[in-house]
């Protein structure tokens, strides 16, 4: 008879999850599923609604990463007004992005995943969380921790109004601009921010790389598979989260294919389980073959680890210089193992945070031209981004007297959620192969959906 | 003394009222100090198990965000009401409905249909549905339904304090935390924040012109605006009037109107009846054709005036 371990909630993410687990007669794994329990329905509620309100409306599928969705949102309307921003605008946006990526990976780095790497994975249930961490890297860079990212949380909240939600996003611009003053503290954070992105890699390197359990498992076939990679680069290849041509490379790393955003319908297709209410997408030319990984099965990933693999690098030189360095240190390209997902996210909290300095030390980021006002309207509009945990499309259609007609949204965590499925399963099996290792934490399962960082909320919108 | 317990979950959100409680920064590990934090699935480690072996009102004050959108989100709420000696609304979501709320002027099935058959990414020729019967797996794999329609945690347990806004402001989390720690609970029922109108401690309030009289409304992406004066001033809708104050007027301060997530003042009961109102007693015309062209001008006023409350409102959803 089989038997089944439920873990109820999945922890340490944003969302709602559940993991089964059914075991045969032997203690074996026969299946591991992924359950989703919430759904909201922004795809069809968003009908009917001022065009001009959507940045607003639709960040709303997600607290943690507002940001993407109002970004995406506010490109997709620049588009549907067929208008461009200002290069004043588009460095504001840019910024309060930059600031967002740099806040939100650390969030992930030691409050959500971090409890993996600096505490354990073995470690008693009490221990496992942000509190645990602190105990285990000392006061002194926690609080520093706490204060950076409320710092530069603070960054987006001077120029975008909420540092949870941001409102300054509009067709063809933002609502707001700096001043002088203002600069010279985005400046000030910035060069801090870096400081501490430098500072938590060095971390990085000595309790988790010096981990000899980690180090194995960063080599291991257990938190493995290899798949499709997906996500957006700029004119030289390099990473980009802002704007770029969507690259995806297979298995090999040989790249499979490009498009603008505006044709993501020729390359992505999503499907159903009745048991989850997550969407799964796949890519479409591949085909979906089920949960298998391989050239000929269309499941790809997205997100940190995906972004580094599909690029030739990282924009900015201490970045780069990480990425050459994983890279050099884990000696395959791409990278397939799920834990490296946390080095490849440290690596761009430093992109981040030495975009944000670039753009701060901008003479002209004060600038008092940050609209350009929409004349025409079409039918259609698409956005995309990268999102911290991956490539986010919003597609709209409108009428002419700009009332939301259709809405279409593609979610970071959708793009993953095969592999997730995948990852699990095979942390299950290792975990499980024998009846005599039940003792060990059902945690390790869970650290294979947290290294994707996925937010369930947005894949359940 | 024990320290207090508390805990922290979600129905149907969007984290962003977790990270209300993240943005009290260095005042977090203050709150590991003072009370026990024993059931956070964003953050900690415990489990549903966890929780049920707690003894009845164990848990000093569970603070509970998101709008209830699921089955198993009233069966939470409900354990989580027996555990606990007080329940906190915390957000827009689980105070008003929320966001998700709006979901309330559709039918479950139009939103079902369109996910999961329309858009035009998806593949379903079956036409499946999750949760849906008749596989494999089914029973083992139950999946929690649908509800017909949102609404606010008050309708399916007893509320004793809200935090309105979306998200509330870490102060108003501070604030509702430090009513646990010291014990001293106000009236059941109290909402937390300002009892006047977000207007009373607008930066812009001293420009706002008394007796205003408007024939056209400006949308966002048609004009510019003085970014010191009153939006009202300018044409543009903003719902400070009717709403709660207490933001920190954030989205004002990012030069952007009101969008009411801190929804009614206290003699107040519907939000967005009260926007309207006092929309009316600003137009400025008596002539129906003239109206009709005013009104044109404010497009989905439902969906503006009730985006955080529809689920609590006297509307309350499509019937």
């Amino acid at each position: 008879m089989t038997r089944r371990i439920t873990i109820d909630p999945i922890t340490r993410l944003e969302g709602h999850g559940r993991i089964n687990i059914f075991l045969d007669d032997c203690g074996h794994v026969d299946k591991v599923y992924l359950q989703v329990p919430d759904f909201k329905g922004f795809e069809k509620f968003c009908e009917g609604r001022a065009v001009e309100e959507m940045p607003t409306l639709t960040q709303k599928i997600c607290g943690v990463c507002p940001m993407a969705h109002h970004i995406a949102s506010s490109k997709a309307l620049d588009d549907l007004f067929i208008v461009h921003p200002p290069t004043g605008a588009t460095r504001l946006r840019e910024l309060m992005y930059s600031a967002f990526i740099f806040e939100d990976h650390l969030l992930h780095f030691f409050f959500l995943g971090g409890p993996d790497l600096f505490v354990g994975a073995n470690t008693p249930t009490d221990q496992r969380n942000i509190f645990g961490v602190i105990r285990k890297i000392g006061e002194t860079i926690g609080r520093k921790m706490i204060d950076i990212r409320n710092r530069v949380r603070g960054i987006t909240a001077m120029i975008a109004g909420s540092a949870v939600y941001p409102v300054s996003g509009l067709p063809g611009g933002v609502s707001k601009t700096i001043t002088h003053e203002q600069q010279k503290e985005v400046k000030a954070v910035a060069a801090d921010a870096l400081a501490f992105a430098c500072e938590t890699m060095k971390l990085f390197d000595r309790v988790v790389l010096g981990n000899r359990v980690f180090r194995n498992w960063l080599n291991s076939d257990i938190f493995s598979s290899k798949t499709y990679y997906m996500g957006i680069v700029d004119s030289e290849g390099k990473v980009n989260f802002y704007d770029g041509k969507i690259r995806i490379i297979d298995p090999s790393g040989n790249e499979f294919t490009s498009f603008y955003a505006k044709d993501y319908l020729n390359h992505l297709e999503e499907r159903i389980e009745t048991w989850s209410y997550q969407k799964v997408l796949y890519l479409k030319k591949v085909g979906w073959r089920g949960y298998s990984d391989g050239k000929e099965n269309g499941i790809y990933r997205v997100g940190p680890l995906a972004r580094l693999n599909v690029s030739t690098g990282m924009a900015t030189p201490l970045a780069h210089a990480q990425y050459v360095r994983m890279y050099d240190a884990l000696g395959t390209r791409p990278l397939h193992n799920i834990l490296a997902y946390h080095w490849a996210r440290l690596i761009e909290v430093i992109y981040a945070a030495e975009r944000m300095l670039e753009l701060a030390n901008d003479d002209d980021l004060p600038t008092s031209k940050i609209r350009t006002l929409p004349s025409h309207i079409q039918s259609e509009g698409i956005g995309v981004c990268e999102a911290p945990r991956g490539t986010l499309f919003h597609h709209y259609t409108a009428t002419k007297a700009g009332i939301i007609g259709k809405v279409n949204l593609l979610v970071a965590t959708q793009n993953n959620a095969a592999a997730i499925c995948m990852s699990i399963e095979k942390a299950a099996r290792a975990i499980f192969q024998s009846d005599s290792n039940e003792n060990l934490d059902s945690n390790i399962v869970e650290m294979a959906f947290r290294a994707y960082d996925p937010c369930l909320a947005c894949a359940t919108h | 003394m024990t320290k207090p317990k508390i805990a922290l979950y979600w129905c149907s959100s969007c984290g962003g009222c977790e990270e209300s409680v993240l943005d009290m920064a260095e005042q977090l590990l203050t709150l590991q100090d003072m009370a026990d934090i024993v059931f956070w699935p964003v953050a900690m480690d415990y489990k549903y198990d966890d929780l049920e072996s707690m003894k009845d009102g164990e848990i000093s004050a569970t603070l509970i965000n998101g709008a209830i959108r699921m089955e198993e989100q009233v069966s939470m709420a409900k354990l989580l009401r027996k555990k606990s000696a007080h329940i906190i609304a915390h957000g827009s979501c689980a105070h008003l409905g929320g966001v998700v709320g709006l979901a309330n002027w559709f039918t479950s099935e139009d939103i079902l249909k369109r996910s999961y058959e329309e858009v035009p990414t998806i593949t379903n020729p079956q036409r499946d549905r999750p949760g849906k019967t008749g596989c494999k797996t089914d029973t083992a794999l139950k999946l929690s339904p649908f509800l017909e329609y949102v609404t606010p945690l008050d309708r399916v347990v007893d509320v004793d304090l809200y935090i309105p806004g979306c998200p509330p402001t870490p102060t108003l989390v501070k604030e509702a935390i430090m009513t646990v720690l010291n014990g001293s609970w106000p009236d059941r029922g109290t909402i937390l924040g300002d009892k006047r109108a977000l207007c009373h401690t607008c930066p812009r309030k001293d420009t706002r012109i008394d007796d205003l009289k408007i024939k056209r409304f400006n949308r966002l992406h048609e004009t510019e605006w003085d970014p010191k004066e009153c939006f009202l001033n300018q044409h543009i809708i903003c719902l400070g009037p009717a709403t709660r104050g207490g933001c920190e007027a954030r989205c004002i301060n990012g030069n952007m109107p009101c969008r009411a997530c801190f929804g009614p003042t206290d003699n107040v009961k519907d939000c967005g009846a009260k926007a309207i109102s006092f929309f009316s007693s600003i137009i400025d015309s008596r002539d129906e054709t003239e109206l009709m062209t005013i009104l044109k001008s404010i497009p989905d006023p439902a969906g503006l005036v009730y985006r955080y409350s529809t689920a609590a409102s006297m509307l309350e959803r499509k019937r």
